[in-house]
């Protein structure tokens, strides 16, 4: 995925400032910044449920920003997003969660195979006899993996990571965390992960890109990060 | 003037949502099922309270016009003059009314608890048109179901109407429903059931707005489902206004 110059304002505040970002193949990117930095919205744009004022999201050649309602979902058939919520359908079962995404996708698929891929997902963790539970009935760790189970069921290239340890005590985070570097390893995806967790960014880093005043004022591995002198990044690690 | 603004506004957002129903992407999906499974909340889970509620309206109506007319000499007219009534104005707007209060603030509950919850955008983002499966499937099934418990409801008003009648004098059924039909026309019955598509429309349409537009959270979501109410009864007679100067111009009345 390629982002350059990826420029977006809310009226006349301006969130994002000619942002550039590249993640490579198989590569785990942390998005750190401070509340309001833009880090959603940054994420929004990749996946075109906000449309950038200026710039170009290129992902695997194709670009993002512009183009028809049709191609979107072509695109977005190769992203998958995590939302902060888990956005889980509360009037759906957790097959029927499995299964929207499913049977919505452009290539048609049988019965079977849609049930032999919601097995897949629930498997790949571990929650294999919730199929037939409500959202409600879940906990909010397990609401998190069924969420992510969801997100990873048509096997993105991309996974996009919108706080996905925010509100998890920190047992259930590492699991999460965990997850989510078994199925980058299983799917070899490539990850964008908005965190202010520290131990996530930790345990799933590869790259730790900082967002501040809607530019990329630092980049580097999490080791560097935290032996940086720079007062701006010192922050996030006091 | 801010108030003005906002108010024109929200007409202006109203109108725009409304438009998409008509110039929607013919290439996504047909949700059939989610639009059968909205039939059945919408049209079939209402049938209980609108036979209610038509009951009740009958007989209270019948057993306040009774004494008027006797008064008059005219009691005897009372079957067809009742059913006028119902057929033409008080059943079509006595329906759309419960189902502005039942169905309307449910959709516009349901859509702003989903917003409010990201639901929607998970939708945009797994290939769905959440317009298509939310707001089109609702407005389709709330345009057929609203006649069809318009008529249920007119019926069993009709029902409530001999109840009332009989609690103060006897009059077989035969001669209730002769005397009813001596009076109705298609043309009593045929605008009154083209307004009901309409108010459907209307209802629905205002329940998924005010939904998809809701905001703040939980509060958001009670404000959406009290204005969506709200809003659809004003609607509900605006949009009657219109049709009974379309009626009068056409000579129906």
């Amino acid at each position: 995925m390629v982002i350059e110059g990826l420029t977006k304002y809310f009226g006349t505040r301006k969130v994002l400032d000619e942002f550039d970002l590249t993640v490579n193949e198989r590569e785990n990117v942390v998005i750190l910044g401070k509340s309001g930095a833009g880090k959603s919205v940054l994420i929004k744009c990749i996946i075109g449920l906000l449309v950038p004022d200026q710039g170009s999201i290129r992902v695997y050649g194709d670009e993002v920003v512009g183009i028809s309602e049709l191609e979107l979902d072509r695109v977005r058939s190769h992203i998958g997003f995590l939302f902060q919520g888990n956005a889980l359908y509360d009037s759906m079962s957790v097959r029927e969660n499995l299964e929207f995404p499913l049977r919505r996708h452009w290539i048609k698929l049988s019965q079977h195979e849609i049930d032999e891929m919601v097995m897949e997902s629930l498997t790949n963790v571990n929650l294999e006899n919730t199929a037939d539970m409500m959202p409600a009935e879940l906990s909010g760790g397990m609401q998190k993996r069924i969420a992510l189970a969801r997100t990873m069921i048509l096997k993105p290239k991309i996974i996009l990571y919108d706080e996905p340890t925010t509100g998890l005590d920190p047992v259930t985070a590492r699991d999460i965390d965990h997850l989510i570097l078994k199925l980058q390893e299983k799917y070899n995806t490539s990850s964008i992960i908005i965190s202010h967790d520290m131990k996530c960014v930790k345990n799933t880093a590869d790259r730790i890109v900082l967002l501040l005043d809607g530019k990329s004022y630092h980049q580097g591995t999490y080791s560097e990060f935290e032996g940086a002198e720079d007062e701006k990044i010192k922050q996030f690690f006091e | 003037m801010s108030k003005t603004k906002a108010l024109l506004e929200q007409t202006g957002g109203l109108v725009r949502f409304a438009g998409h129903f008509v110039v929607m992407r013919r290439q996504d999906r047909y949700e059939i099922k989610e639009f059968l499974s909205q039939c059945y909340t919408i049209g079939y889970l209402s049938f209980g309270l609108v036979g209610l509620t038509g009951f009740i309206m009958g007989l209270v109506l019948t057993m306040q016009l009774q004494p008027a007319l006797a008064r008059y000499g005219v009691a005897a007219e009372l079957p067809g003059m009742v059913a006028i009534a119902i057929i033409r104005e008080v059943g079509p707007i006595l329906t759309a009314l419960v189902f502005a209060g039942k169905i309307g603030s449910s959709i516009g509950a349901e859509l702003g608890s989903m917003k409010a919850s990201e639901q929607i955008d998970a939708m945009e983002v797994s290939g769905t048109n959440p317009y298509k499966y939310l707001v089109a499937t609702r407005v389709i099934a709330s345009m057929i179901m609203l006649p069809l418990l318009t008529i249920l409801s007119d019926a069993i008003c009709l029902g409530g109407s001999y109840v009332g009648i009989n609690a103060t004098s006897v009059i077989s059924l035969r001669l209730f429903f002769q005397k009813v039909f001596a009076h109705l026309s298609f043309e009593d019955l045929l605008p009154a059931l083209i307004k009901t598509f309409f108010f459907g429309f209307a209802i629905s349409m205002i329940g998924c707005y005010k939904g998809f537009t809701s905001c703040n959270g939980t509060r958001g979501v009670g404000n959406s489902a009290n204005s969506a109410v709200v809003l659809s009864s004003v609607a509900i007679f605006m949009i009657d206004l219109v049709a009974v100067q379309v009626t009068n111009l056409l000579r129906l009345n």
